[in-house]
C-alpha cells in the first residue's frame, strides 16, 4: 500500500510568510505614527456633518445611478436602431457625454441660466406654455443629479448595448416567431439574458461614481468630501478628515460590492449544472 | 388531404441583387407532411421563414389558412401589418430552429410556459397543466425544471418541440431540426415529429435526414437556385427524379 504525499510548494509557503510580514509592519507603522492623527480620526467618525455629506454621497449615486441606467437602456436600444436618424441621435449623445469631462458638465449645468435665462415648457415655435427664470429652476442638486446622470447615461448605454448584442439573435427570432412583439423579446427574453454581462461594470460604474460624485463640491454641495474639507480648513487636521471621508468610501464600497455579487448569483442561476 | 393550409403563389425574394426565391407555387394541405431538400444556399430556410414573416417576400404571397401572411390587401396594394398583428399571425404559426433557441433563463418548464403566458394570456395554471402534459409527450417528464444548458442536444430539441405545440399551432415549420445534433441524439428527435406527423399536424421540415423524409413526409420538394425544381411523393423523387440536377444532389448525399 502506498501513501502519496503531494508536492508541496515550498516558493508559495516562504512568499505568504514574508508578505504576512510586510502587512504586519505596515499596519504596526501606521498605527503607531501620531501624525495619522487617529484620535481626531475617531472624533469625526460620527460627526453630524460627515454623516450628512455621507448621506448626500449615497443618495447622489443610487439616483444618478438609476437615471443613468434607464437612459443607457433607451440610448442602447436607439443606438442599435435601423433607423439612421435615431441610431444617430444616441451615438451623438454617447460621443458627447463620454467625450467631455464630467467636471465642465457639472459647471455646465450649474450655469444654464448664463445661456437660457428663462426656461418654458410649451409648443415649440408658438408662444403657447409657461416659463421660469433658469434659475429658480437649477439648483446645486438639480445640476448635480443633471451632470452626473446624463454623463453616466452615455456610459451605462455602452455598457448595456454590449449586454444585448452578447445574446444570440437566436433567442429574439424564438420569442418573436412564438408570437411577441419586439418590446415583449426584449424585456422577458432578451435583457434578462444580457444582465450577467450588464452587472460586473455596471457594479463598477456604481462604485466609480460614488467617488466621481465627490466632484459636486465645486457647485458647492456638501458631500461628503467637501464636508470633510470645510471641517479641516478650520482646524487643520487634513491628514484625519480625508481619513475620516476614505473610510466612509471604503464603507460604501463593501457594501455596493456584497449588493453586487448578490445580483450576480441571483441571474447566473441558469448557468448552475445542478438542480 | 384536406383544405389548402400553407399556400404559396408567385412568391419571389431577392436579397440585394441576388434573387433567393424565385417564383415559387406549392400548397400545403393541412395534416400534410412536406419536406424541403436541396443544397445550402439553395433558397429552402428563406421559404420556410417566409410562412411566418420572418423575412420579407418581395413580390407575390403566403397565405396560411386563409389568411394573408404579414400584409392586409387594399386595392392592388399590399400593405405590411403593424407588429401586433403580424405577431399574432406567428403566434399560431409554430417553428423549430436549427440551434433549439431555447431561452436560456427559463427551464424546460417555464420555456414551454413562456408564450401562453405572456403572448396569449392564459392563466398560469391552466398553462402549466398544459405544458407538463407536453414535455410530459415529448419524454421529458423528468427534465422540467432543468435550464436548457444542462439538457442535451436532443432534450433541448425536443422541448423546442413542446414549446412550439403549446400554442396549439395551425402549423409547425422546422428548420433542420436535427442538424445540429449529434447523431446518436437524432432518432428521439425525429420520434418526436414523426408521432406529430400521424398525430395529423401540418409540417414543413427542411431537413437532411433523406430516410426521415421517405418515410414520415407525405411530399419532397426538391429546390435548387431559388426554385422548386421537382416536386412529388418521396418515392417519386428520392427514386426516380425526373431531374439530372435532383439525381446528382441526391447521389451527394445518399
Amino acid at each position: 500500500m502506498l501513501t502519496y504525499v503531494p508536492a508541496r510548494a515550498w516558493g508559495t509557503r516562504v512568499a505568504a510568510v514574508m508578505l504576512s510580514l510586510a502587512v504586519v509592519y505596515f499596519l504596526v507603522s501606521i498605527a503607531g505614527n501620531a501624525n495619522f492623527g487617529w484620535a481626531v480620526v475617531g472624533e469625526y467618525l460620527f460627526d453630524a456633518r460627515i454623516l450628512s455629506g455621507f448621506y448626500l454621497t449615497i443618495w447622489l449615486t443610487l439616483v444618478t445611478m438609476v437615471i443613468g441606467v434607464v437612459l443607457g437602456t433607451v440610448f442602447a436600444v436607439m443606438a442599435m436602431s435601423g433607423n439612421v436618424v435615431i441610431s444617430t441621435v444616441a451615438n451623438a449623445y454617447i460621443w458627447f457625454f463620454r467625450g467631455t469631462p464630467v467636471l465642465v458638465q457639472l459647471i455646465f449645468w450649474y450655469n444654464l441660466g448664463a445661456l437660457f435665462p428663462e426656461l418654458s415648457l410649451g409648443i415649440p415655435f408658438t408662444d403657447w406654455g409657461v416659463s421660469v427664470p433658469t434659475n429658480t429652476l437649477i439648483s446645486p442638486i438639480t445640476a448635480a443629479v443633471l451632470g452626473l446622470g446624463l454623463n453616466e447615461g452615455a456610459y451605462m448605454s455602452e455598457i448595456i448595448r454590449s449586454g444585448l448584442l452578447a445574446v444570440d439573435p437566436g433567442q429574439r427570432q424564438a420569442a418573436t416567431s412564438l408570437g411577441m412583439t419586439a418590446r415583449k423579446a426584449l424585456w422577458r427574453i432578451v435583457l434578462p439574458q444580457a444582465m450577467p454581462v450588464i452587472i460586473p461594470p455596471t457594479g463598477n460604474q456604481t462604485i466609480g461614481m460614488l467617488k466621481t460624485s465627490s466632484l459636486v463640491s465645486v457647485i458647492s454641495l456638501s458631500d461628503l468630501l467637501y464636508s470633510a474639507q470645510t471641517i479641516y480648513s478650520r482646524n487643520f487636521q487634513t491628514i484625519p478628515l480625508l481619513i475620516v471621508a476614505c473610510l466612509w468610501y471604503l464603507f460604501a464600497t463593501t457594501i455596493l460590492s456584497w449588493l453586487q455579487s448578490r445580483i450576480e448569483r441571483h441571474f447566473a442561476r441558469s448557468r448552475n449544472t445542478s438542480t | 388531404m384536406h383544405a389548402p393550409m400553407i399556400v404559396f403563389d408567385r412568391v419571389s425574394k431577392n436579397f440585394g441583387n441576388l434573387p433567393v426565391l424565385r417564383d415559387i407555387n406549392l400548397t400545403v394541405s393541412a395534416g400534410e407532411v412536406i419536406s424541403l431538400i436541396g443544397p445550402s444556399g439553395s433558397g429552402k430556410s428563406t421559404l420556410l421563414r417566409c410562412v411566418n414573416h420572418l423575412e420579407r417576400i418581395d413580390s407575390g404571397s403566403v397565405t396560411v389558412d386563409g389568411e394573408l401572411i404579414g400584409y392586409r390587401r387594399a386595392g392592388n396594394h399590399a400593405h405590411e401589418l403593424p407588429e401586433k398583428l403580424i405577431a399574432k399571425q406567428r403566434a399560431r404559426i409554430g417553428m423549430v430552429f436549427q440551434n433549439f433557441n431555447l431561452f436560456g433563463h427559463k427551464t424546460a418548464l417555464e420555456n414551454v410556459m413562456e408564450a401562453p403566458v405572456h403572448v396569449l394570456r392564459i392563466p398560469r395554471e391552466e398553462a402549466k397543466e398544459r405544458a407538463i402534459q407536453l414535455l410530459t409527450r415529448v419524454g421529458l417528464s423528468d427534465k422540467m425544471q432543468n435550464y436548457p444548458r444542462m439538457l442535451s442536444g436532443g432534450q433541448q430539441q425536443r422541448v423546442a418541440i413542446a414549446r412550439a405545440l403549446a400554442m396549439k399551432p395551425k402549423v409547425i415549420l422546422f428548420d433542420e431540426p436535427t442538424s445540429a445534433l449529434d447523431p446518436e441524439l437524432v432518432g428521439e428527435v425525429l420520434e418526436v415529429m414523426r408521432d406529430l406527423a400521424s398525430d395529423g399536424m401540418t409540417m414543413m421540415v427542411v431537413t437532411h435526414e433523406m430516410s426521415f423524409a421517405r418515410e414520415v413526409c407525405h411530399r419532397i420538394a426538391f429546390m435548387e437556385g431559388g426554385r422548386i425544381v421537382e416536386c412529388g411523393k418521396p418515392a417519386e423523387v428520392l427514386d426516380n427524379p425526373a431531374f439530372e440536377r435532383t439525381r446528382a444532389f441526391l447521389s451527394r448525399v445518399q
